[in-house]
């Protein structure tokens, strides 16, 4: 039972990180642009992508490095020659187009990588084990995206309050117009910004392709998750994306070590039409558990849990 | 009384219209894509009462879809079972009642705010329905789907519609009665309203009404012509599964009201019968179709953001004025070099997914515009990217005389009308 405690935290704590990291990219935009960025998950699915393919040619340490800086270098052209272009059209035409963004993203990785999973494996020098508890053992590599993800976050964290820079992207994040006003370049904040969020969605992209599965579908099946961790944690808010980025990386986690149905509860027998759901899971459930979870805090406060921002 | 003749006039054409499409399409596959624009128009259609006349972006429209679609099914399953006196053609309400069911439930949660916030709550119920799906087997039959067979049910004035042109005319019946039905709600008074929740929400609520009580009347309605849609599907198909819920049927949805434009009543109706028409067709002709499907979007998003419709009725509006020969030297100076750029680009794309997808399997050789090509060569790579590089720097050289003549035309259109 302690090893399950340990082992789910470890985990949990490890998938919300990765969550966080998108999350802020995400939640960074959309603050100061007002642009809920769709294709935020497929700058996640090309970063891990672009790692595989440089760590194929140059090793993996190299793509830790290139990968990222390539997505963000991507993010920064899509902000500059195709959002720009819409933002007069209104924040729908925005959304839009970068749900179209996604769309053709994922086409154009299957096209070139095809459509089954990529090889993509971390380097040797750490395929180890960390550490044993009991009679689990727990991966170097986990370990390491861990403590990346981590390091990611202070610097994150480091930049948004101590620095210059920081402190205009705080200030805009509340009073757009008046950073504006204080003559500051905000298109080019803009553009900054959202390179920026694409570049850490593609380091995450980079150090999860290994640990997870590389293939097209990346990008579909955590955008919604994404999505889940902004709204939950409320609009706009920093620091509630980071509370609900580790609630759902826990919450997730550790259904998914629980084999519990409500069948072992109040026996075999269900009661008649309920015979699925008498069988279901925890486990099973884990991936339903997000938008469950979404349901819920909106019914109780629907600005989410630290939001402010109506829209 | 000849007005009221007037506005009757495009109804009875559209009756018209679809009475006789069998007759000339009377291929099977035909008849099947004509089906499948009937139930698509009427998906569509509903979709637009969100999206266009409410002004509430859904990613999640499938889900009234699919439910309506697998409660009919399960019922048709039930119907034949029980050897109950139900035909065919009632299943449709039976699918569109689960849709409002669904919709006044989940339309609760959802419509309480509009903008961002409803469009991340709605892709939000949607992966919670499409991943459910999974779960609950029995109701949603797994991956495989739950199938029927609509020939078993009881008969209606003798047909069994066991033929896919019975089914056609049920659909076409079907889709007529709920064209006319979205088409007279745009009229009532409420209809009205949701335009106005749409473009000031504040301004609603100090007429008197609740923005929330007219968003979730809208996205029942929304909902309940979704569902009549699935069941129509269904009854076309006789097969129902997770898919039809999914967030590709959502996407789906959104670029058929997007592509044929959101601002008009029409619009979703052109939209559908378009992408359900290169659906089929293009997936014959290219495997990469889903690529330009995208790549249409962003066009549409970045271009047209009115739709076909909105594009066409822009013109209709100069033609009727006698102006549009103004606009046509613009329009055959740019048109070269826009097919220039488009032939480029899809050879391209064509040459691209070949080299990088197919090349291992099927070799680089190909056909491309009736040209044998090898794309593992250089050639046919510099000669499609040129193209596609002349053709774009021509629209981008003579693109501002469109502006100019556009800018004439309306200015002159103008004095007319002031004068």
């Amino acid at each position: 039972m302690l090893q399950l405690i340990t082992f789910s935290a470890l985990n949990g704590v490890l998938y919300g990180m990765l969550l966080f990291m998108m999350a802020s990219g995400l939640t960074l935009i959309f603050s100061m642009m007002g642009v809920l960025n769709f294709a935020h998950a497929s700058f996640y699915m090309l970063g891990a992508y672009f790692g595989f393919e440089i760590s194929r040619r140059i090793g993996f340490w190299p793509g830790l490095v290139l990968a990222p800086l390539l997505v963000g270098a991507v993010g920064a052209l899509v902000e500059r020659y195709g959002l720009r272009r819409v933002h007069r059209l209104g924040h729908v035409s925005e959304l839009l187009f970068t749900f179209g963004l996604a769309f053709v993203i994922e086409e154009m990785v299957q096209m070139v990588w095809g459509k089954l999973p990529v090889d993509y494996r971390g380097p040797p020098s750490l395929d180890f084990v960390a550490f044993r508890l009991f009679d689990t053992t727990y991966p170097a590599y986990r370990m390491f995206m861990l403590s990346v993800a981590v390091a990611m976050f202070v610097v994150l964290l480091a930049l948004l309050t101590r620095t210059r820079v920081g402190l205009i992207i705080q200030a805009a994040l509340t009073h757009p117009d008046m950073v504006a006003m204080l003559g500051h370049n905000v298109p080019r904040i803009f553009m900054l910004v959202f390179g920026a969020g694409a570049a850490l969605a593609g380091l995450a992209g980079v150090i999860a392709g290994p640990a997870l599965v590389t293939q097209p579908a990346m990008a579909t099946l955590l955008g919604p998750i994404l999505f889940v961790v902004i709204v939950v944690g409320g609009l706009g808010s920093l620091t509630g994306a980071f509370v609900a980025s580790l609630l759902i990386g826990l919450l997730q986690t550790f259904a998914v070590a629980m084999n519990f149905s409500l069948a072992e509860v109040f026996g075999p027998t269900a009661p008649p039409f309920l015979d699925d759901l008498w069988r279901v899971t925890i486990a099973q459930l884990a991936p339903v558990m997000p938008y469950i979870l979404l349901v819920l805090v909106l019914i109780v406060r629907p600005t989410g849990l630290m939001g402010t921002r109506e829209s | 009384m000849s007005a009221r003749l007037g506005s009757l006039m495009p109804w009875l054409a559209l009756a018209l219209l679809f009475i006789v499409t069998p007759q000339i399409l009377s291929s099977a596959t035909a008849l099947t894509m004509t089906s499948l624009m009937g139930v698509m128009i009427i998906f569509a259609l509903s979709y637009n009462m969100l999206l266009g006349q409410t002004g509430l972006l859904s990613f999640g429209h499938a889900v009234y879809f699919g439910l309506g679609g697998f409660v009919a099914i399960h019922t048709m399953n039930a119907v034949i079972h029980s050897k109950l006196p139900v035909s065919i053609p009632m299943i449709p309400l039976v699918g569109g009642l689960a849709g409002l069911a669904f919709g006044a439930l989940f339309g609760l949660v959802s419509t309480r705010r509009a903008g961002i916030v409803f469009s991340m709550i709605s892709l939000g119920l949607g992966e919670l329905v499409s991943s459910s799906s999974f779960i609950l087997r029995s109701f949603f039959g797994g991956e495989e789907g739950v199938t029927t067979n609509r020939a078993k049910l009881a008969p209606f004035f003798g047909h069994r519609f066991g033929s896919q042109l019975e089914v056609y005319y049920l659909i076409a019946a079907w889709c007529f009665f709920c064209v006319a039905a979205m088409y007279a709600l745009t009229q009532t008074p409420f209809g009205r309203m949701c335009n106005a929740v749409r473009e000031n929400p504040e301004r609603v609520e100090f007429v008197g009404y609740s923005p929330r009580v007219l968003r979730l009347i809208a996205f029942c309605f929304a909902a309940f012509f979704a569902g009549v849609a699935g069941a129509l599907g269904a009854i076309s198909f006789e097969i129902m599964n997770a898919q039809q819920l999914g967030s590709q049927q959502s996407s789906l949805v959104l670029l058929m009201a997007y592509i044929g434009g959101v601002g008009s009543f029409a619009g979703p109706i052109v939209g559908a019968v378009i992408i359900t028409f290169l659906q089929i067709t293009l997936s014959d002709v290219t495997n990469a179709w889903q690529l330009y499907f995208g790549l249409m979007f962003i066009g549409a998003v970045l271009y047209a953001p009115d739709g076909v419709v909105g594009w066409l009725r822009m013109h209709l509006r100069v033609v009727r004025r006698g102006a549009a020969w103004r606009l046509a030297p613009a329009y055959a100076l740019v048109a070269p070099a826009l097919a220039l750029a488009g032939v480029g680009a899809i050879m391209t794309i064509e040459l691209a997914n070949r080299q990088l997808a197919q090349a291992r399997s099927e070799g680089s050789a190909m056909r491309l515009f009736g040209l044998d090509v090898d794309a593992s060569t250089a050639w046919p790579w510099i000669v499609a990217v040129g193209l596609f590089v002349l053709g774009a720097s021509g629209v981008r050289l003579l693109w501002p005389r469109v502006g100019e003549a556009w800018g004439d035309v309306n200015a002159r259109l103008q004095i007319r009308s002031g004068a």
